[in-house]
Parts: C-alpha cells; sequence; structure tokens
C-alpha cells in the first residue's frame, strides 16, 4: 500500500525547523544481523562495516551492545538512530538499577520498550531507520526477537535483517535444531555470514559474534572467515562464449 | 520549491486470513500463523487471535501486523478498565461497538486492521462481527478478512447459505451446522486458501468458544508448493463425504492415489 506524505516546503521560513528534523534517508547504515537460541543462549552475528551509501566509510563500528544484565541489543539500518536508541535504553537501564529492588530489565521487556518506541516514531512519520534484534536470557528463558522501523516486532528461533532475510534465514531455517551447542552454533553463524559475505555488497569480512547466557555478555574480537575464489568456473568466465572483443 | 513525498510508507501488509463462523451455542474463530512482509516470510508461528480476557469475545485481525498489535493493547486496556468500573465483563455486543469506535478514532490515520470480532452474545448464541479498517462493522453469521478472504468468502457464501439481510421478519444468519462440522468446514476453506494465496500458510489456530469455556486447536497447513498434496485431499474428501456421496467418495479417494504417485512430477 503506497502512501505519500505532502511535505509542503513552500513556505521555507515557517516550515524550515519542522521539516529538517524529519529522518527522510539513511545516510551511515550498518548490514545484517543474524541471531540464534542455541543451548545456553542467543548467539549474535554482525559485521563492523558502516556504509555511507556505496562507500565503505566506516570498519569498526560495533553494531552489537549488552544492554543491561539480560539482553544483547543488535541493529542493522541507519547508525546515528541505533546509538540514539542506545541513550533511549541507557536512560531506561539507569531508571531500572534507581529502583534498587533486585529486579532487573529482562529482553521480553526492552523488547517491548523498543517495539513501543519504534511504532510511536512511525505514528509522527519520523521514523527510527533500524531494524532491530534483541536476544536475552533471564531466569533460564531464552528469548529472540526483531522489531522493524514501523514498528513490525516478531520473536523466533532465529532472525535476521535485512539481507539475511533473504539469504540467512533459508539456511537457519534448514539447519537450526533445538539445543545446539555454542560450537555448532557459532558454525551455523558463520555459514550465513559467509554467504552474506560473497552476495551481500555493503558486507565486509570483519565480524563479531556475540553471545548471551544467564551468565552475561560475551563478545568476541573481529575476526574474519576463510573464503574461496577459486572455483574453476569462475577462472576463465568466457570460456564457452568467446568473443570477438 | 516542490512537494517532496515520503520514501517509505508507514504501512506494511503482513498477511494471513482470519475466519469466524457462529452457531446456535458456539462460535468458532480461526487463523493462520504465517507473517510475511513483500515475499519473505517473517515467522511461520505468529499468532493472529487475540483473546481480550474475555470469555465471550475473541478477535482475530490480519494486516499490518504492527497496527494490529497496537488495536489489541488499546482494547485489552479498555476492557480492563470496563472490568474495574463495572464489576462485569464486556458482552461481545459492547465489545464490537468499544472496537468500532476505536477503529474510528484514527479515521484519518488507520489502524491497517482487518478484523473479526465473534463470541457468544447475551442469550447464549454465536455471534460474529466483521470489520473494515475504519470500524464500520456488522452482525453476521460468518466472515473472513485478510489476504485470503476472496477466495474463502465465496465458498462460505455458498455451505453456509445465509438468507438474505432483507427479509422480514429477519431471519438469523446463524448456521445451523453442528460444531465439529464448523470446525471442519474451516479447516478445509483454510487448507484451500492455502494452495492459492501466498500469504496464507504454515499453522491454523482454531478456537471454539463455548458457554463453558474456550477450546484451542491447531492444525498444520502447507508451508511451500511441493509438499505432498494427500493432507489438502484428505481434508476435501472428508468435507464431500459428509456431503453425502459415498460412489464419489470411492472415486475421489482413487484419484488421490493417482495423484500422489504423480504430484512430485507436477510439483
Amino acid at each position: 500500500m503506497t502512501f505519500t506524505i505532502p511535505i509542503d516546503n513552500g513556505d521555507a521560513l515557517k516550515n524550515a525547523e519542522t521539516d529538517s528534523q524529519r529522518t527522510l534517508y539513511p545516510y551511515v547504515t550498518g548490514t545484517s544481523i543474524v541471531a540464534i537460541k542455541y543451548k545456553e543462549g542467543v548467539l549474535m552475528a554482525s559485521d563492523m562495516g558502516g556504509s555511507y551509501g556505496s562507500t565503505l566509510r566506516y570498519k569498526n563500528i560495533e553494531r552489537v551492545k549488552a544492554i543491561g544484565k539480560h539482553s544483547l541489543l543488535g541493529a542493522s539500518g541507519e547508525i546515528s538512530d541505533f546509538q540514539e536508541i542506545l541513550r533511549y535504553l541507557d536512560e531506561l537501564v539507569l531508571n531500572d538499577n534507581m529502583w534498587d529492588d533486585g529486579n532487573s530489565l529482562g529482553p521480553k521487556e526492552v523488547h517491548n520498550y523498543l517495539t513501543r518506541v519504534m511504532y510511536n516514531r512511525r505514528n509522527k512519520f519520523n521514523p527510527l531507520w533500524n531494524t532491530l534484534v534483541l536476544g536475552g536470557v533471564k531466569n533460564g528463558q531464552s528469548y529472540l526477537g526483531m522489531v522493524s522501523m514501523i514498528g513490525v516486532s516478531f520473536e523466533d528461533n532465529h532472525v535476521a535483517t535485512g539481507f539475511g532475510n533473504h539469504l540467512a534465514r533459508p539456511i537457519l531455517r534448514d539447519e537450526w535444531h533445538a539445543d545446539l551447542s555454542f560450537e555448532d552454533g557459532v558454525k551455523l553463524l558463520e555459514k550465513c555470514m559467509r554467504v552474506l559475505l560473497y552476495r551481500d555488497r555493503s558486507a565486509i569480512n570483519k565480524l563479531q559474534i556475540s553471545k548471551i547466557t544467564e551468565e552475561g555478555v560475551t563478545v568476541s574480537q573481529p575476526y574474519s572467515l576463510k573464503t574461496f575464489w577459486e572455483f574453476q568456473a569462475f577462472h576463465n568466465p568466457t570460456a564457452g562464449a568467446q568473443g570477438s572483443w | 520549491m516542490t512537494k517532496q513525498h515520503a520514501n517509505w510508507s508507514p504501512y506494511d501488509n503482513n498477511g494471513g486470513t482470519c475466519v469466524a463462523i457462529a452457531g446456535s451455542d458456539y462460535c468458532v474463530i480461526a487463523a493462520d500463523t504465517r507473517m510475511s512482509t513483500g515475499y519473505s516470510i517473517l515467522s511461520r508461528d505468529y499468532s493472529k487471535i487475540h483473546n481480550c480476557k474475555a470469555d465471550k469475545a475473541v478477535l482475530s485481525s490480519s494486516g499490518f501486523q504492527a497496527d494490529v498489535k497496537a488495536l489489541q493493547k488499546v482494547l485489552k486496556s479498555r476492557h480492563l478498565v470496563y472490568q474495574h468500573q463495572h464489576n462485569k465483563q464486556m458482552s461481545c455486543p459492547a465489545m464490537a461497538q468499544l472496537l468500532s469506535n476505536t477503529l474510528y478514532f484514527k479515521r484519518f490515520f488507520p489502524y491497517y486492521a482487518f478484523n473479526v470480532l465473534g463470541g457468544l452474545d447475551e442469550e447464549g448464541k454465536g455471534c460474529v462481527f466483521t470489520y473494515d479498517a475504519v470500524g464500520s462493522y456488522e452482525k453476521v453469521g460468518y466472515s473472513a478478512q485478510g489476504s485470503g478472504s476472496t477466495l474463502i468468502m465465496p465458498f462460505l457464501d455458498n455451505q453456509l447459505k445465509s438468507p438474505s439481510p432483507l427479509l422480514l421478519p429477519a431471519q438469523d444468519a446463524i448456521t445451523p451446522l453442528s460444531e465439529p462440522e464448523a470446525v471442519d468446514l474451516v479447516k478445509t476453506v483454510f487448507a484451500s486458501a492455502t494452495e492459492r494465496d501466498i500469504y496464507t500458510g504454515d499453522k491454523l489456530e482454531i478456537m471454539i468458544l463455548k458457554a463453558d469455556g474456550i477450546r484451542t486447536e491447531v492444525m498444520e497447513l502447507r508451508k511451500t508448493l511441493s509438499e505432498c498434496w494427500q493432507h489438502t485431499l484428505s481434508i476435501v474428501l472428508i468435507r464431500i463425504s459428509t456431503l453425502g456421496s459415498l460412489c464419489y467418495l470411492e472415486l475421489c479417494l482413487k484419484f488421490s492415489c493417482v495423484v500422489n504417485r504423480f504430484s512430485f512430477s507436477y510439483l
């Protein structure tokens, strides 16, 4: 369903402040996030690239951050909006800690809060241009959910944003099963990230895998995947159809 | 300066179909569990049925999932306030009016939600209310909304033979079918809609409301094109057999065996 918003820029002086504040397009963007539930909790993989249109501007952006004691938030889309969301969540977690009552925000609560934030921004026609992945463990229960920039949210055993939804999700649907060990989970995520590396233009070969369990959050050091570019068919691509030029 | 147009839409259609059928002392509400966006599937296990914590009314909505969720939250909280103020649960007709008003309240930035409200009215008879996105509603004997509604509604019209609303004296649209027959009809209808509507499939969630409580049933639906036909056919055949012709059934069974052997070559 197409929907156009008449933004009348005729009276520039009157509208200058209101209109220039709305998000119209993303500028610096992160590509896919892939996440799965495994035996002890949730694993989340992301690369460290921040693209400025078609330029790979930033190569050291951490797109997965720990939230409170029980959650991990990964974001794809506009990086500055992600940083704004981290500020919102910082305030949320701070207020939660100030109660000092032994309770702490679990992943379900954070996911619900984010869904409401994204939906309300969409209602004001000023979206946060992100697709967020929220994973966590609380009281032995693993949780993994996703929110899009217009507020569509759901939870599942495996999620992926952006290109990952097209390329990684089918692999996960085929090969994910309950109670994956840590090694198997990492292998599965690496398989997905490798496909994304080959096929997603904005992916870079520098990724981090973050893990959250009942004990806490661990973010791996950045590393790169082994890739293979020596397929015979690509050595001499025109072998079957030699042209004159 | 020329008018700028937004390059994103605040709406999206996450697909799915909802159906409800009212009976003499029961109401069946059913919806599939597939949530999609564009040509991708986001989740194969997302429930569209919302129990507003009222034991006489169950809401099922398809359309834009974020709006559906917000709408369900609003109704849930309004119902809670009603219970505190009136010391009783909302009746189904009351919930129906509330839903209509809630939808119209956002007439100029609508909830993109296509709703079917099912439940038991004050006399204990089944009732179904069907809505459009801005709140116009009607009490009917059965309804389908969502991406598969165009496939399902004509079939329900044929099978449930609703009397014309223009007749005098007014005739009840409640179906004379028994509860197991209605549940069976719902399963048939979804199995058929799944064949041709790409946004309907995965699982079917059925809620049956009766005076003594709510019962839930879950049935698997086709997930892709290359699954066995047998499942679909067997349900359709059961339906045909209950309409009464046994020799026709025999022929169909023979046909289904032949089709099974060849189904993978076609698909």
